[in-house]
């Protein structure tokens, strides 16, 4: 069965979305409209994942990979095309945006359980499952600004995680703690896929990719330069990043 | 997202909020009692002393019954507003129901609505005024005023992601309202041809209400209690419309 479908997706980014103010509203409308100068965030992008599939997604700063898990999350909404998603998405976009730094570890794992959409039964009964990976111990009922980053990172994807998404969606993200906790963390995820779960993940480690991920898709200025198998994907990729003139 | 879930979660963005609100502040609840009292304070102090208008009994009660509303309405009304511009990041980056940011901050605002009641009715009952059966009305009255605050701050955060200049709009309309809402004046000295049309304002007619209940120990006219509740009722419907029209394209924005 499909779990997310991607149909002839476009993202239009037009430079009116800079206007915020209610000055620069006005003065639109005094002035002569110019052309909109608008472009292209994404363009043209359709694929289909199924159970236990693993999408790794290449490409430069700037190429739309976070504007696509955007949109496979719902944050936002494609201009044209269209996005189908099935079950509950959990995207680890950037870790610990909801976090406070005056409340304590165990108060933000609430908020934030509360954020992802667990219930009070499942917040409650999924609490210390969560301190447990993290490895935070005692300190957990410190404030968070007593925290090192890498402790932050560790009790945000712990929460993250036990949402137990049907699709997961990763972003940048996996660097995170010590080797060891890396390491329980890609455990974690591939358990998910073992379990049929969807993967989509970005990252510009291509190691990590080729251990989580069997499908790649290149992006190039918001439009797919490849798709097919990850091994063929990355190698295209790497070609043309080595081939590309420095400087 | 199930109505329990979304409970849920309104209740932990309220403690969050009420919690980072009182670490910050060494005296804690205390703060929520020294703004209505000082306001009160000066004046009665400018009203009875300066200007010596005279002709109303503890006018200290009389003040406050105007103090306690008004200031839940401006602070609930204007941090509703900034509540999606100023959990960008979040709304950027989990996707939970948007609506719950302005409802969960103007909730945790009522804390200080809460204490700041207590106040007023002990003062009240320390100046005489004894509870009547018209006070079990407050908690309508007062939840009335809740809603309408709800409905506003729908409608303002979601407009001041789009246009930023909208929080000021809000901070000035407010300065105007301390006028337009009897605060240090009563109902009396309004024109007889404004009065209904005065009391379409939720504000004044809160303010009013509390009066009725607790200065003159009676039930406030039903004539402001159906306008109370059919302006705030339609404010909070206003405010899911406009909110869940706009929400599509924060993201887009912030």
């Amino acid at each position: 069965m499909d779990i997310v479908v991607l149909e002839n997706v476009s993202k239009l980014y037009s430079r009116r979305r800079s206007r915020q103010f209610l000055r620069t509203y006005l003065a639109h409308w005094f002035r002569r409209p110019r052309a909109v100068e608008a472009f292209y965030a994404l363009r043209g992008i359709s694929f289909r994942l199924r159970e236990g599939d693993s999408l790794g997604v290449v490409g430069p700063n700037g190429a739309g990979k976070t504007t696509l898990l955007s949109l496979i999350a719902g944050l936002t909404f494609p201009e044209e095309g269209a996005v189908h998603v099935r079950g509950r998405v959990a995207a680890l976009l950037e870790l610990g945006s909801g976090f406070h730094p005056d409340l304590t570890g165990a108060e933000n794992v609430m908020v934030n359980a509360a954020l992802l959409g667990l219930s009070r039964q499942e917040a409650r009964a999924r609490f210390d499952e969560i301190v447990e990976f993290s490895g935070i111990g005692d300190f957990i009922d410190e404030p968070l600004r007593t925290y090192s980053s890498g402790m932050v990172m560790r009790l945000a994807f712990s929460v993250a995680m036990n949402v137990r998404p049907d699709v997961l969606l990763i972003d940048e993200v996996l660097a995170v703690g010590d080797q060891e906790f890396q390491a329980k963390c890609l455990e974690r995820i591939l358990r998910l896929k073992r379990a049929g779960k969807v993967l989509v993940c970005t990252s510009h480690d291509p190691e990590l990719l080729r251990r989580l991920c069997d499908r790649g898709l290149w992006l190039d200025h918001g439009r797919m330069a490849g798709a097919g198998r990850l091994e063929e994907v990355l190698e295209a990729y790497q070609a043309s990043v080595a081939a590309a003139p420095r400087g | 997202m199930s109505h329990r879930n979304y409970a849920f979660l309104l209740t932990q963005l309220v403690l969050r909020d009420f919690r980072i609100r009182y670490r910050n502040m060494s005296l804690g609840v205390f703060w929520s009692l020294l703004n209505p009292l000082i306001m009160m304070g000066v004046l009665t102090l400018i009203f009875t002393r300066v200007l010596r208008s005279g002709g109303t009994p503890n006018f200290h009660v009389f003040v406050l019954c105007g103090l306690v509303p008004f200031n839940f309405f401006a602070l609930g009304w204007v941090s509703g507003t900034v509540s999606i511009f100023g959990n960008a990041a979040l709304v950027k980056r989990v996707l939970f129901p948007r609506e719950v940011l302005p409802l969960a901050t103007v909730l945790a605002n009522c804390i200080h609505f809460a204490i700041q009641i207590a106040l007023l009715l002990v003062l009240a009952a320390a100046a005489g005024y004894r509870p009547t059966r018209y006070w079990l009305l407050l908690p309508v009255v007062f939840g009335l005023e809740v809603i309408f605050v709800c409905g506003l701050a729908l409608v303002s955060s979601s407009l001041d992601v789009f246009f930023r200049d909208v929080r000021y709009v809000v901070e000035s309309a407010n300065t105007v309202l301390f006028w337009l809402v009897p605060i240090f004046y009563s109902f009396a000295v309004i024109p007889v041809q404004y009065h209904s049309l005065y009391q379409y304002n939720p504000v004044a007619a809160v303010v009013l209400a509390c009066r009725n209940i607790i200065l003159d120990g009676k039930a406030p006219p039903a004539s402001l209690m159906w306008k109370l509740t059919l302006v705030s009722g339609l404010a909070l419907i206003l405010g899911f419309m406009v909110f869940g029209h706009l929400k599509r394209r924060f993201s887009d924005y912030l």
